[in-house]
């Protein structure tokens, strides 16, 4: 490529367009990294915990829903398999079907969050929210069971703040493929985007086994 | 540098193979398999989190500075995880005089 192939999106600090677009996923991996050593030290927490009080934390898991676990999971995997799509139509310059393929991602996340909640709900209605009126019924050890529900809550929760989030990243990708920002020589921040919303994804594929099937089988 | 467009052929191939694998490890998860039944779990997690890596993430087609860089985070989780847990794995393994 020749150098500094003039663009209206080229910054000045970059040589082509393809440099400028290695750079920001470059530096979207570097962010995702330093996620996954965040989420990494809660998941050490809980294996650390789980491996310490094994039998209170399989009757904490068994507790939960592992239909409507399986089912949000499903429902995640969909969202990404759109958000793909919305990348992909970017790619070939198809405004139309990337604004309706992050519409479906948008609508997929929010899903997930009111299912998310709709769990949430249920805990406290079955006095599994850590505090003084929990109660796990079948053990004596309750101090390791609100263990379990306090990583629980801080692991989907923390979750579920990155999904907010990503909806709110989905909703000016959105914005802006509306008022037509994007070409197939400038779609970087769909592809970063893009990014996020699979290590989000990513994220969950590890906490649906670790925190509803472990114990399933001593059911 | 050429942008690659994956088909969308391929991307439907990935999107059910993680829904087949999300069905199966909940089955798996049901049938007593002892201490496997967390080994399971986690392989099958990992192989589903190497698909949307791969393929949705694109990095089958990043540059290497990406994969060393996402290789490198691989890495220092690995450190955090296993020199942790191989501490709290063996406490007690040995007496401690006077204790």
């Amino acid at each position: 490529m020749d150098s500094h192939t003039e663009t209206p999106e080229l910054q000045e600090q970059f040589e082509t367009p393809a440099q400028q677009k290695e750079i920001s996923t470059l530096g979207m991996w570097i962010f995702l990294v330093t996620e996954i050593m965040f989420f990494g030290g809660l998941f050490l927490a809980y294996a650390i915990y789980r491996r310490e009080f094994a039998g209170v934390f399989g009757l904490a898991s068994n507790t939960l829903d592992v239909v409507i676990g399986a089912v949000n999971t499903a429902v995640l995997l969909c969202s990404s398999y759109t958000m793909v799509l919305a990348v992909r139509a970017a790619q070939i310059g198809s405004r139309k079907a990337l604004i309706v393929f992050l519409i479906l991602t948008i609508l997929l996340g929010g899903v997930f969050l009111g299912v998310k909640a709709y769990e949430w709900n249920q805990k406290f209605e079955e006095h599994h929210v850590p505090g003084p009126t929990f109660h796990l019924e079948g053990t004596t050890q309750q101090g390791p069971a609100q263990l379990f529900f306090s990583l629980y809550f801080t692991m989907t929760g923390l979750h579920a703040l990155h999904m907010v989030v990503g909806e709110g990243l989905m909703l000016f990708l959105l914005w802006s493929a509306y008022k037509g920002k994007y070409s197939p020589t400038y779609y970087t921040p769909v592809d970063v985007g893009g990014l996020y919303w699979h290590f989000v994804d990513i994220v969950w594929i590890f906490l649906f086994p670790l925190l509803y099937l472990i114990a399933r089988h001593q059911h | 540098m050429k942008e690659h467009v994956d088909s969308i052929q391929t991307y439907t191939l990935v999107f059910l193979s993680l829904l087949f694998l999300t069905a199966a490890t909940t089955v798996v998860a049901t049938i007593d398999l002892g201490a496997f039944n967390v080994v399971m779990a986690l392989f099958i997690a990992v192989v589903k989190m190497l698909l949307v890596a791969l393929f949705f993430m694109h990095l089958r087609h990043s540059t290497i500075l990406t994969k060393v860089v996402v290789g490198g985070g691989m890495l220092w989780l690995a450190i955090l995880l296993v020199l942790s847990l191989s501490d709290f794995v063996t406490r007690g393994w040995l007496p401690v005089p006077g204790k």
